[in-house]
C-alpha cells in the first residue's frame, strides 16, 4: 500500500476518528539502539523479546519479528495512552518519543520472522477445533473465523490486523483473556473486542495452539 | 435490563448471545412467534452422516467449497472479487444474513425480478449474473449440481413450501427508505465504521492476491442488477451483520444512510442495460426503484456507462425469460 492510514477509535464513539499518515517511516537502525538500549530508564526490548523479535513462548512475551510496523507501533502509543495494559510493558516505553517508537517498530518489522516451537504432538481434538474457530468460527455463538479480518493462513491484513501465524500460545491466549477482562481495549471500532468476549476458555486455548503452529510463509519486512 | 418472560424464553429458544456485561452485544431482531427458523446441519453432522451416500457427501462438500471460495472461478463463472458466502454468512446459514436454503424450499416458484417461475438452479443463476458480475455454471452441470447440492443439504428437515421464515432474506427494515436518508451522513458513517476493512475507495483489501475484504463498488463489486443495489436490502444486511462480528451496532438509521452512500456509488453495468440507464431503470422498476440506478448523483446518472468490470461481456447467455404460453 502507497498510503498507510492508521487509525485510531477513541472510546466508545466510533466517530471519534483521527488519522495520521504513517509515511514518515521509522530508521531501523536507530530502532536497534532503543531495542538494545530501552527507553534510558525501563528494561530494553531485547531482555524479552530477543534482538531478533522471537519473543518467548513460556513469558509470555510475543514474536515481535515481521509484524506489520504501524501495528506494532499502535501497540506502543496504546500502552503508553492506557488503551493497553501491561505491569512489565507499561514502564519500559514511557519515555520514547513518537519517532523512537516508530524506529523500534521498523526494526522488529525488518527481522526475519521465525515461528513459535511446540512440542511435536498437539491434541488431536484441541487442533481440530483450533482449526475451526481460525478457518470457519463459530456462528453458533456468533464468532466469525479468524481468517475473516487476518486474512488467509492468518498471515495478517495491513495496520489493523495483525499476523498471528506462528505467533506464541501463552500471548495469544493472554491476549483474548486481557479483551475479555477490558485490559486490552486498543482495537479499532471494538472489532476484537465482541469476538474475543463470546470465545470459552476451551475455544481460546484451541485457538492459540493452532494459530502457534501455522507455517509462517512470509519473510521479514514489508 | 428487565428480564421478561418473552426474553427468557428468547435465550432458550435462540442461541443466549445476550449476556449482561457485554461490551459487544450480538443484538439481532427479535424472532417473531409463529415463523419457522429453521436449525442447518453442521460440517460434523455431514461427516458423521452414515445415512448419505459418500458419493453424495463429495459432492455436497465440493458445492460448500464453491459456496465459501467463488473466487476459484474467477474468470470463468465470477468476473468480479466475490464470493458467495460474501453476503450469505456463516457459509450460507445464518439467519438475517440470507439463509440460502429457502430456495430449495420455497422454489420452483414466481419472481418479480425476472417475472417467471425460477428453480433452485436459476435463482443460483442469478446470484452469478448479478452479485458476481458473471455468468453461472451451466444448468445440469456438475458444478451446478454440486452447488444444488449443497444448498438442498442446509435445507435438511425444513418444511417444504413454507413460507413463514424467520431470518429470511435482507428485509427486515422495510422496503421503503425513510424521508431524510442522506448520502452525506452515510459518508460519515462509512468513514468512520467501514473503511478500516472495505477501503475509504470501497476497493476492499487483498492479501496475497487473495480478498479478504470484499469491495462494496467499482469494478470488483456486485453489478447494478444485484439485490444488493437496492438500498432496503444493503441496509438490512448492514443492520444485522456489519461491522463484521458487532451485529446491530449502527442505528437504523445510520444502516439506512450507509446503504445510501454505498449504492450511490459506481459499479458495473447491470446486465439488463438497454444502453440508456434511465430507460433500463424504467423498464425494471419493480426492481430498481429501489436502487439509485439511473438517478443523478453529482451531475452524473448513475450506471450511465458502458463499464462491464472484467466481465468482456453485458450480458451472460444464462438469462433469458421462460414462458409457459
Amino acid at each position: 500500500m502507497h498510503r498507510r492510514l492508521f487509525r485510531l477509535a477513541g472510546g466508545a464513539l466510533a466517530a471519534c476518528l483521527v488519522s495520521l499518515s504513517a509515511q514518515a517511516a521509522g530508521d531501523p537502525e536507530a530502532g536497534q539502539q532503543i531495542v538494545m538500549k530501552g527507553d534510558g530508564q525501563g528494561a530494553p526490548c531485547v531482555a524479552c523479546h530477543g534482538l531478533d523479535g522471537a519473543g518467548n513462548d513460556a513469558g509470555g512475551f510475543p514474536r515481535l519479528a515481521g509484524m506489520d510496523a504501524d501495528y506494532l507501533a499502535h501497540q506502543i502509543r496504546s500502552y503508553n495512552d492506557g488503551s493497553r495494559v501491561s505491569p512489565i510493558m507499561q514502564p519500559n516505553v514511557t519515555k520514547l518519543s513518537e519517532q523512537q517508537i516508530q524506529d523500534v517498530a521498523a526494526y522488529y518489522a525488518g527481522q526475519e520472522v521465525v515461528a513459535s516451537t511446540q512440542p511435536a504432538e498437539p491434541d488431536a481434538a484441541e487442533m481440530a477445533l483450533g482449526r475451526k474457530l481460525v478457518e470457519r468460527g463459530d456462528w453458533s455463538a456468533y464468532i466469525p473465523s479468524c481468517d475473516s479480518c487476518h486474512g488467509p493462513g492468518a498471515l495478517g491484513v495491513g495496520a489493523d490486523f495483525p499476523m498471528l501465524a506462528g505467533q506464541h500460545p501463552t500471548y495469544i491466549a493472554q491476549q483474548l483473556r486481557a479483551w475479555q477482562a477490558g485490559t486490552r481495549h486498543n482495537d479499532p471500532n471494538l472489532l476484537m473486542t465482541g469476538v474475543a468476549e463470546r470465545l470459552s476458555d476451551a475455544q481460546i486455548d484451541a485457538v492459540a495452539a493452532y494459530l502457534s503452529r501455522l507455517p509462517v510463509t512470509v519473510s521479514g519486512g514489508q | 435490563m428487565k428480564t421478561t418472560w418473552y426474553a427468557m424464553l428468547l435465550a432458550l429458544v435462540a442461541a443466549p448471545l445476550q449476556a449482561q456485561d457485554v461490551k459487544v452485544p450480538v443484538n439481532l431482531p427479535p424472532m417473531p412467534e409463529g415463523k419457522y427458523v429453521h436449525e442447518a446441519p453442521t460440517l460434523e453432522d455431514l461427516e458423521a452422516d452414515e445415512s448419505i451416500n459418500p458419493e453424495l457427501k463429495k459432492v455436497i462438500l465440493k458445492g460448500r467449497d464453491m459456496f465459501i471460495n467463488t473466487q476459484q472461478f474467477r474468470g470463468e463463472y465470477v468476473f468480479n472479487d466475490l464470493s458467495c458466502s460474501s453476503c450469505h454468512l456463516g457459509e450460507g446459514k445464518l439467519n438475517w444474513s440470507g439463509p440460502v436454503w429457502p430456495a430449495v424450499t420455497t422454489l420452483p416458484d414466481f419472481r418479480g425480478k425476472n417475472q417467471h417461475v425460477n428453480s433452485l438452479e436459476e435463482r443460483i443463476a442469478g446470484c452469478f449474473s448479478f452479485s458476481m458480475n458473471g455468468t453461472p455454471p451451466e444448468y445440469g452441470s456438475d458444478d451446478m449440481l454440486a452447488l444444488a447440492a449443497y444448498h438442498q443439504w442446509v435445507a435438511t428437515n425444513a418444511p417444504v413450501y413454507e413460507r413463514n421464515i424467520g431470518g429470511r432474506g435482507f428485509g427486515h427494515l422495510g422496503r421503503e427508505m425513510p424521508a431524510d436518508i442522506s448520502y452525506e451522513k452515510g459518508q460519515v458513517v462509512y468513514e468512520a465504521n467501514c473503511a478500516i476493512c472495505h477501503g475509504e475507495d470501497g476497493a476492499g483489501q487483498k492479501k496475497d492476491g487473495q480478498v479478504v475484504f470484499p469491495p462494496l463498488w467499482g469494478d470488483g463489486s456486485y453489478n447494478w442488477g444485484a439485490g444488493m443495489v437496492r438500498v432496503y436490502t444493503a441496509a438490512s444486511f448492514i443492520k444485522n451483520n456489519m461491522p463484521l462480528g458487532k451485529p446491530g451496532s449502527l442505528s437504523d438509521a445510520d444502516a439506512w444512510n450507509v446503504a445510501l452512500y454505498i449504492n450511490s456509488q459506481e459499479r458495473p453495468q447491470d446486465p439488463r442495460y438497454t444502453g440508456d440507464a434511465k430507460e433500463t431503470r424504467e423498464k425494471y422498476l419493480n426492481f430498481h426503484k429501489y436502487s439509485m440506478y439511473g438517478t443523478e448523483r453529482d451531475g452524473r446518472t448513475l450506471g450511465q456507462h458502458d463499464n462491464t468490470g472484467s466481465k468482456p461481456f453485458l450480458k451472460p447467455a444464462a438469462l433469458k425469460p421462460r414462458t409457459f404460453e
